[in-house]
């Protein structure tokens, strides 16, 4: 953090900052409108990608958000980095409210949250060389390094990731899916900023070298002290390396907390459900465990069933959930928040006999 | 119109089909020693390289491996559907009832194409057309084959969106695509899949595409169709999740070669090829957490350019100079399986 040291607090820098939440977001909201016709434009509905999400991200701390497509947790991860304008709500980074940001501002302030997306091959400009890919965001921000250091600090990032400093002037193309993601790392890593949000970062790699990359994820962790937001639809790797889980339906967060909690306590039909339907690599369980198969699919987020968003495919639904609408609190007998008004711990990973 | 459409008008399948003699005692679909070349602008890729299976009535074959590894391009050839050039079939055979596929006329291969192996594709929506209904889509099978009249062929085509679950099929069968959700769209797909009844079913990565909820339904209905109607399923994916809760053998496949052949329960429990241990080890595990996940290091070869010897040498840890210099044959593992692997006992052991 040699370079936000000499910054003072107010441009969007804020190495005063001491507090425990290097993220805390209140009740976000982004609706997307729907429009029709094309030279009178009339917005007719709107699409609640992210309706009412709350939640804190520790210093250090990886939290995992799962759920379905359609889900909105891309767009939560879009808005974390003032990729889109919130409707409503508020997101506080390091203590600075981002939401309300100009431009410029914004842009001094992502030097503290950056990003890793999921495709590794349309996330990389083909025409730039590595090198310059990776040292974008010091021209952006031009008192990070001075331009002399600027090559040598590539590479010592290339070497972060595990990548050959040499091949700092070879293009995407020359790379495999896994070294692109890496790549895509290092540029993530070039501000050296406190939060990383990772969008699917590993879904489009082969499994073999999906591991690989997790496993950088984790050792940048320990190195640079990070935080993530770690948004993927692959249960197993988010409990992997994820502390807090968040899961997500219909632009709603339906459950949240620690790892333990979420798979081994799922109180929520719908983390139960999602927990249950995920296949297990052991031919000895099959058969033996408690799979919730789920009817139908996921209603449009533009005309979400009222009350509990889940109802249609819930089979606990009674008459309430269609009125009122479940919030994300504390629930008898359970240690963490779950929006169902009928919440109850369920084993559904384990053998049933 | 094209020659092949007008040609199909005026044979209904009955006429191809019958001058083929199936024997109904030999096993329903036997890959034997099956090549397949790419020619391309950086030489030849070896997509498939002695690629050797059977399937039986009623049973479910796994292939397992990553992209590019070979399994897709099986299907293909399987199909009759590679793209040539520049794929091409460079040996071995094909023999469905004890019939070869790789020589039989394309007339008569169409008629097997659909009648009797039938293919689910990954990706739903490229896979239908589109600007015409699914009914019709769904209808056109029975019209080219069986010579159906419109109004049986969409009746039909009720009769089979009614078998996958869509929910009421009378109406839905006049919609487009698009309309469909991803999950109904898969259901789309095997309800074509199964028009004509056929005894071997071929899912290239039916699944990876949906969301794990809708997921679990696609692969329960695949399941219980298979098993009331006594078919051949070759189920493709890389997802060792999927398979450990369907397939009943396995073809773990890797650099375009079948590198281990077992029953699910031994390979899961047992690998006898580094590469499939490789695989196992690096799913993350819950008493493993807070671990390194055990990777396989490097990356998978260039087809075109593989490195001599074993194509995994270069990532095994049992790998030695052996290994660098020719490639092992499949060996016979006890209990009836199969490893490409020097030293299989080892891996066997550790």
């Amino acid at each position: 953090m040699s370079a936000s040291d000499t910054q003072s607090g107010g441009d969007g820098v804020r190495a005063d900052f001491t507090g425990d939440n290097v993220v805390e977001v209140r009740d976000l909201r982004k609706l997307f409108p729907l429009t029709r016709g094309i030279v009178f434009k009339k917005t007719v509905a709107h699409v609640k990608a992210v309706d009412g999400v709350s939640f804190d991200l520790k210093r250090g701390e990886t939290l995992g958000i799962v759920g379905e497509s359609g889900c909105g947790k891309s767009t939560l991860g879009r808005l974390l980095m003032g990729l889109e304008r919130a409707t409503s709500g508020s997101i506080k980074l390091l203590g600075e409210e981002i939401t309300t940001l100009s431009p410029g501002g914004l842009r001094r302030a992502r030097r503290n949250i950056q990003m890793v997306l999921q495709d590794p091959y349309s996330s990389l400009d083909p025409r730039m060389t590595v090198g310059d890919i990776v040292g974008e965001p010091f021209d952006i921000h031009s008192d990070v390094v001075p331009k002399k250091g600027r090559r040598k600090a590539v590479q010592d990032l290339l070497d972060v990731v595990g990548l050959n400093p040499d091949h700092i002037n070879r293009y995407p193309h020359q790379f495999s899916g896994g070294q692109r993601q890496r790549i895509g790392i290092a540029r993530a890593l070039a501000l050296k900023p406190e939060v990383i949000v990772c969008d699917e970062p590993v879904s489009a790699l082969d499994v073999s070298v999906q591991a690989q990359v997790v496993n950088l994820f984790e050792r940048l962790q320990n190195e640079f002290a990070l935080s993530y937001v770690f948004i993927a639809h692959d249960l197993s790797v988010v409990r992997h390396i994820a502390d807090r889980v968040g899961v997500m339906y219909l632009g709603k967060v339906a459950e949240l907390g620690n790892e333990d909690e979420i798979y081994e306590h799922p109180t929520h039909p719908y983390t139960q459900a999602l927990l249950s339907a995920v296949p297990v690599p052991d031919p000895l369980l099959r058969g033996h465990r408690d799979q919730i198969v789920l009817e139908g699919d996921v209603p449009s987020p533009a005309n979400p069933p009222s009350g509990c968003r889940f109802r249609t495919r819930c089979w606990k639904a009674e008459e309430i959930c269609a009125h009122e609408e479940p919030l994300l609190i504390d629930r008898p007998g359970s240690t963490h928040p779950s929006a169902c008004h009928f919440a109850a711990e369920r084993d559904v990973i384990h053998a049933i006999d | 119109m094209t020659d092949a459409v007008i040609e199909s008008k005026k044979n209904p399948d009955k006429g191809a089909l019958s001058r083929v003699h199936f024997d109904q005692t030999a096993p329903l679909l036997e890959v034997e020693d099956l090549k397949v070349e790419f020619h391309t602008r950086y030489g030849i890729a070896e997509a498939v390289n002695g690629v050797s299976f059977t399937l039986q009535e009623g049973e479910t074959l796994g292939i397992l491996g990553e992209s590019g590894c070979g399994k897709s391009v099986t299907a293909q050839a399987i199909m009759g559907i590679l793209d040539t050039p520049p794929a091409q079939v460079a040996g071995g055979s094909i023999r469905f009832r004890g019939v070869d596929l790789l020589t039989m006329d394309e007339r008569t291969r169409r008629h097997v194409r659909q009648n009797k192996i039938a293919i689910i594709f990954q990706d739903a929506l490229s896979s239908l057309n589109p600007v015409f209904t699914v009914g019709w889509q769904l209808g056109e099978i029975y019209r080219k084959h069986t010579g159906a009249t419109r109004a049986q062929a969409k009746a039909k085509a009720i009769e089979l969106l009614e078998l996958v679950g869509i929910p009421s099929a009378k109406q839905r069968v006049n919609s487009f695509p698009h309309q469909f959700s991803g999950g109904q769209r898969q259901r789309v797909m095997i309800a074509m899949a199964l028009a004509l009844e056929p005894d071997v079913i071929i899912a290239d990565e039916p699944t990876t595409a949906l969301d794990v909820t809708v997921q679990a339904q696609v692969m329960r209905l695949l399941g219980d169709l298979q098993k009331s109607m006594q078919m051949g399923l070759i189920l493709i994916t890389h997802d060792m999740g999927v398979m450990a809760d369907v397939a009943d053998h396995l073809c773990v496949m890797y650099a375009g070669h079948a590198v281990e052949q077992a029953s699910v329960y031994q390979l899961y429990e047992r690998p006898a090829h580094p590469y499939t241990k490789g695989l196992l080890e690096s799913i993350p595990r819950v008493d493993l957490k807070g671990q390194e996940l055990v990777a396989i290091k490097g990356l998978p070869p260039v087809l075109t350019n593989p490195p001599p010897g074993c194509a995994f040498h270069p990532r095994c840890r049992f790998a030695r100079d052996r290994c660098k210099e020719e490639h092992p044959p499949l060996y016979d593992v006890p209990g009836g399986r199969r490893s490409a692997c020097y030293y299989w006992e080892e891996v066997l052991e550790s």
